[in-house]
């Protein structure tokens, strides 16, 4: 999983950037390597950079929105980065939705986002 | 006398765990690009196989996708093939409706993938297994 979802961290920031396409239990493990980084390393800010991701369909899109969900349990706020043009149209037709989770264009808005917050 | 060939055009994907759903969608993909499909309407095929791929894993355990290029008149499409043996749909008019799942999911994904495709075509036999045929049109 390292290797696909590769986390580093600055500060209280934390990024994790998906590397390749992701199988349904390749994003669950995802969930639970950032949640336990986030305790690790006490972050208070989490970025998703989704912008390699092929597809996402409705699975792809609850774990999204169980991530967000958890890592704000958590007490920390995440931002979701990178949703490619095309794929952000295919959840927009299928009706698949983010609802309340803060998403950005790139890694710089998204960190903008999470730092304009606090 | 030779076996006669077997259409190249025509793509088999077994599925049976989540990473064979990952196969058959990048197989998908990878016949729209060849077939010049644009990158939005790629990423719709992708998605639609997805969603097909993981009604058979989740509900009938293994199955397989067919994907092969579709022709009518000057027309050149996509047609995918999800075919399963698993218990079918007991209420197919039910099953299409947005947010109805006798699963743990959103309930979006057959009526999703029928909103975003051309033709959609769902042949259900209780007990016996479900085969639903979606083309796309370029």
């Amino acid at each position: 999983m390292g290797r696909r979802v590769p986390i580093v961290s600055q500060g209280d920031l934390l990024i994790a950037a998906v590397q390749e396409e992701l199988s349904d239990s390749d994003i669950q493990e995802m969930q639970n390597h950032i949640l336990l980084e986030v305790a690790r390393l006490s972050a208070t800010k989490v970025i998703l950079d989704v912008s390699l991701l092929d597809v996402i369909d409705s699975f792809g899109t609850r774990m999204l929105s169980d991530i967000a969900a958890s890592v704000s349990l958590r007490g920390a706020k995440i931002a979701i980065v990178g949703i490619r043009p095309e794929i952000a149209m295919a959840m927009v037709l299928l009706g698949l939705k983010l609802e309340n989770i803060p998403t950005a264009l790139n890694l710089d808005h998204g960190i903008a986002i999470l730092r304009d917050g606090s | 006398m030779n076996a006669p060939a077997a259409d190249p055009a025509v793509m088999l994907q077994r599925v049976s765990c989540d990473s064979d759903v990952v196969a058959a969608r990048q197989l998908a993909r990878r016949l729209a690009d060849e077939l010049e499909f644009s990158r939005p309407d790629q990423a719709l095929i992708a998605t639609a196989v997805s969603e097909l791929a993981r009604n058979i894993v989740n509900y009938a355990k293994e199955g397989e996708i067919e994907i092969c290029t579709a022709r009518a008149g000057a027309k050149t499409g996509i047609k995918v093939t999800a075919r399963d043996r698993g218990p079918g749909l007991a209420n197919v008019e039910l099953a299409l409706q947005d947010g109805y799942s006798t699963g743990n999911s959103l309930g979006l994904g057959l009526p999703g993938t029928r909103r975003i495709v051309d033709e959609f075509d769902i042949c259900s036999d209780p007990g016996q297994g479900l085969v639903v045929t979606v083309i796309k049109w370029r």
